[in-house]
């Protein structure tokens, strides 16, 4: 369960300019609160600086202007209140899924029996039992971002960081990772920030979806899910879904239109 | 034979041996068929027999000792320095921007051409010998260790911050770990440049050594020794590479597979 409020508070990004020309701009000043144990979707083209904005909340990323914080601290740098996953899979290939899943665990040197019970809870939550000494290569595209969501998780972070993490998997798969997720979500009620381009994506998992504009990016619109948790799959073929899904595609197709010209 | 596709482990062996075979059947053609003076070249039977006599006459093992304590020697020193300094290096851009411009001159200094001025500082003993291996591998290393280092994939070390790193348990725990298997690659081929440098030491101001066995046998023209002694070192090499890759492929499971 998160406590900590999220604030963003006019955050902006622009990138030196390349030669002679002006410096571009990727992220307009955005203001943005997430309350403990939201579900905060960001849509938006790509290039349009949604997962800039979410590496700038990481702290992978500086911002050109404006100010950052968690409850009152102030974010300066990376750290492990903020837990991340990432699209590409980020599982250190020369750790075992357990080991993968226990690095924050080690980092933060808690005892050895500790970080067995945690990983092996979060182990056996993501599905993953009996491959606990599998390397990475080991394992399909589907179970690498379910090691890495278990290995964010048992880090037991304040908010969960999402960057597309399964915009590289096959639609099935996606799907029953979106489930997933949902049931991890609706159990612990950790704040999380996800970004996605998918609409289908945004509307299943999040009580409110922002919806960002082309470049420079800012939050054009937000639009909170009215569909009450838990959610099932079942949830997709229902006029609502499709009532939400229309109005934010809507929004959507004008910025990749703007976006391409 | 179509592009790229393997082939078995029984004919890979076979064709390796089968080139082994070809070779020998070569030079036996070449000197038992008296196309090449015995004075230039000794025929394989020669050289078996010359062989022999270094081992039982000429105490030949005590210089394949030698030269191998030179070799190891050397090459671990280099590896002493090298390995730490690149990796800090590759993970830490202004210890790279103080070493890298000088480390990328010295590695062209030829090392044979320090041989007189080693024999001048060192006198002709092993201090010499392990200092033309060290000069001749130390500074290739460090280059190719601290490139390998630099090359650790961003997104790694990104996820280890996200998940409570701070600097040195990104080196320690992403940046090692992930060059390990790459720099273990480099050592092994640098342990073979090693053996070039020590040949070339002991051709100058030896008394013991594969190396001064080669030289000795000049000057009495005996062709079958030399040979001998070049086809020692090959088989030496041979083996410590193969040692070499079986060691990194029980060290490094998740990188073979």
């Amino acid at each position: 369960m998160s406590r900590q409020t999220l604030h963003i508070h006019g955050v902006t990004r622009s990138f030196p300019a390349q030669g002679k020309g002006a410096p571009t701009l990727a992220l307009r000043p955005t203001d943005l609160t997430v309350a403990p144990g939201e579900f905060v979707a960001i849509l938006g083209p790509s290039g349009c600086g949604k997962s800039t904005l979410l590496r700038i909340v990481a702290g992978l990323d500086t911002p050109s202007g404006g100010t950052l914080a968690l409850d009152a601290t102030p974010i300066r740098g990376p750290g492990a209140e903020r837990g991340m996953v990432f699209q590409s899979y980020t599982l250190f290939p020369w750790l075992t899924v357990a080991e993968n899943i226990a690095y924050g665990l080690r980092e933060r040197g808690l005892p050895r029996a500790e970080q067995r019970a945690i990983v092996a809870r979060f182990i056996a939550r993501t599905g993953l039992a009996g491959f606990e000494d599998h390397w990475p290569k080991q394992l399909s595209g589907g179970m690498q971002q379910r090691c890495a969501l278990a290995r964010a998780l048992a880090n037991d972070p304040e908010i969960l960081l999402l960057d597309e993490p399964f915009g590289a998997l096959d639609h099935q798969t996606r799907e029953l990772m979106q489930e997933l997720l949902l049931e991890i979500w609706q159990a612990d009620r950790k704040t999380v920030l996800f970004v996605t381009h998918d609409i289908d994506e945004a509307i299943f998992l999040a009580s409110r979806v922002l919806v960002m504009s082309a470049r420079p990016g800012g939050i054009k619109s937000e639009v909170v899910v009215p569909l009450p948790y838990p959610r099932e799959w079942t949830v997709k073929t229902t006029v609502e879904f499709a009532a939400l899904k229309a109005r934010l595609m809507g929004d959507i197709r004008e910025e990749v239109r703007k976006s391409i010209g | 034979m179509h592009p790229l596709k393997p082939i078995s482990r029984a004919a890979r062996l076979f064709l390796g041996a089968a080139f082994f075979a070809a070779f020998i059947a070569a030079w036996a053609l070449a000197t038992y068929g008296g196309y090449v003076p015995p004075l230039f070249l000794a025929s394989p039977g020669k050289t078996l027999v010359a062989g022999w006599s270094l081992f039982t006459e000429f105490g030949f093992a005590g210089d394949i000792a030698i030269t191998l304590f030179r070799v190891v020697g050397g090459f671990l020193i280099a590896a002493v320095i090298a390995v730490p300094l690149g990796l800090a290096m590759g993970a830490f851009k202004p210890v790279e921007a103080f070493f890298e411009p000088f480390v990328s001159f010295a590695r062209y200094l030829p090392a044979s051409a320090f041989i007189p001025l080693l024999i001048l500082w060192a006198g002709v003993d092993e201090k010499q010998k392990l200092s033309v291996i060290v000069i001749g591998s130390v500074f290739q290393l460090i280059i190719m260790v601290s490139v390998i280092a630099s090359a650790t994939r961003r997104d790694l070390v990104e996820a280890a911050y996200t998940l409570g790193s701070r600097p040195a348990g990104i080196v320690r725990r992403v940046i090692v770990p992930a060059a390990a298997p790459q720099v273990m690659e480099t050592l092994r081929l640098v342990l073979g440049w090693a053996w070039t440098y020590v040949i070339v030491a002991e051709l100058i101001g030896a008394q013991s050594g594969i190396g001064h066995m080669i030289m000795d046998s000049q000057r009495l023209l005996d062709t079958g020794q030399m040979i001998f002694g070049i086809a020692v070192i090959g088989v030496i090499g041979l083996v410590t590479d193969m040692l070499f890759k079986a060691m990194n492929r029980a060290l490094f499971p998740w990188a073979a597979l």
